[in-house]
């Protein structure tokens, strides 16, 4: 599969991401540059982490008016895969693609340690290789990631299973102790409602090689290239 | 002339900042402070239009980029004379 790994002004996990897709997980990766105007030889497109254009305004509001956004709008309304991690679900948020909001940390301090994941949909193709009663250990590293969203809209996302993974105990206990950040609903990680589309807090990038202290985010790159 | 936009989050967002400040002025011992909310304030110069053109650039720039709607709500007040 071609994996393209978008870089703003800003980004910092875009060398981590394609170094877990092109050399781990042995996929193709290139970097394409948010100038670019089009994904039409991807298969799928990663949003990487970072501070895109300096989180101005609010995180992800101005990289979400970039020309490549407007690529992976049309890439995404063709069923294109998508990945947004931790900024990059911010940038998704921002343009629309998906729903709610990530607003500062309840804390209000920058939060970055190991948390543990507990998905809640294997009904998407990027989710499809997860296994519902196994914990995902990778870390944060974030200063907005409290999820947010109206009740109305949040019982859609639980009606419609576009809830991806949930902040959970080590013991796979969805909890208030287990939620870094406030987040409604624990919620780490959403769908849209197509489920081509999928946003994230935690990092797999930083969690796929023994050396780095957890593997469990391979399983994500994995379940998203069909190889789980 | 200017536009004076005051974006602020919604009420029923949690604003953990302004409560955060609220309490320290609280502790600072100042009284009849109940609550503290903080928001951004954008100062945006215009060429000289009429009025209602200044108001429409002003509704949309609010729209366009300015305001999440989701979490944050705005108003603003045009000044001729600046």
């Amino acid at each position: 599969m071609r994996f393209a790994v978008i870089v703003f002004p800003g980004s910092n996990c875009d060398h981590d991401t394609y170094h877990v897709i092109k050399h781990i997980l042995g996929e193709e990766a290139q970097f394409v540059w948010h100038r670019e105007t089009s994904l039409s030889n991807y298969d799928v497109v990663v949003i990487p982490g970072g501070f895109a254009y300096g989180d101005y305004l609010r995180t992800g509001a101005i990289a979400a008016l970039s020309p490549i956004m407007q690529a992976v709008k049309k890439f995404a309304a063709g069923g294109g895969l998508v990945l947004g991690v931790c900024n990059g679900f911010q940038i998704l948020v921002e343009a629309g693609l998906l729903p709610g909001a990530l607003v500062a940390n309840q804390s209000l301090r920058f939060i970055s340690r190991k948390i543990h994941l507990k998905p809640e949909d294997t009904g998407s193709s990027l989710t499809a290789g997860l296994k519902l009663d196994r914990i995902y250990t990778m870390p944060v590293a974030h200063q907005a990631g409290n999820y947010l969203i109206q009740a109305a809209e949040l019982a859609q996302l639980e009606d419609n299973g576009q809830i991806a993974f949930r902040y959970a105990t080590a013991g796979g206990k969805v909890s208030t102790g287990a939620n870094p950040n406030g987040s409604v609903a624990n919620i780490a990680g959403v769908l849209n409602r197509e489920k081509n589309i999928m946003g994230m807090m935690p990092h797999p990038e930083r969690a796929s090689e023994s050396v780095v202290g957890s593997v469990d985010g391979l399983e994500i790159f994995k379940s998203i290239a069909g190889q789980a | 002339m200017k536009a004076l936009i005051y974006i602020t989050p919604k009420d029923d967002i949690l604003d953990p900042q302004g409560q955060t400040v609220g309490t320290a002025l609280r502790n600072m011992g100042i009284s009849h402070i109940d609550e503290v909310r903080i928001g951004k304030f954008v100062e945006m110069t215009l060429p000289k239009l009429n009025l209602k053109q200044a108001e429409k650039a002003t509704t949309e720039a609010c729209e366009r980029l300015l305001v999440n709607p989701n979490i944050e709500t705005y108003r603003f007040e045009i000044d001729e004379e600046a």
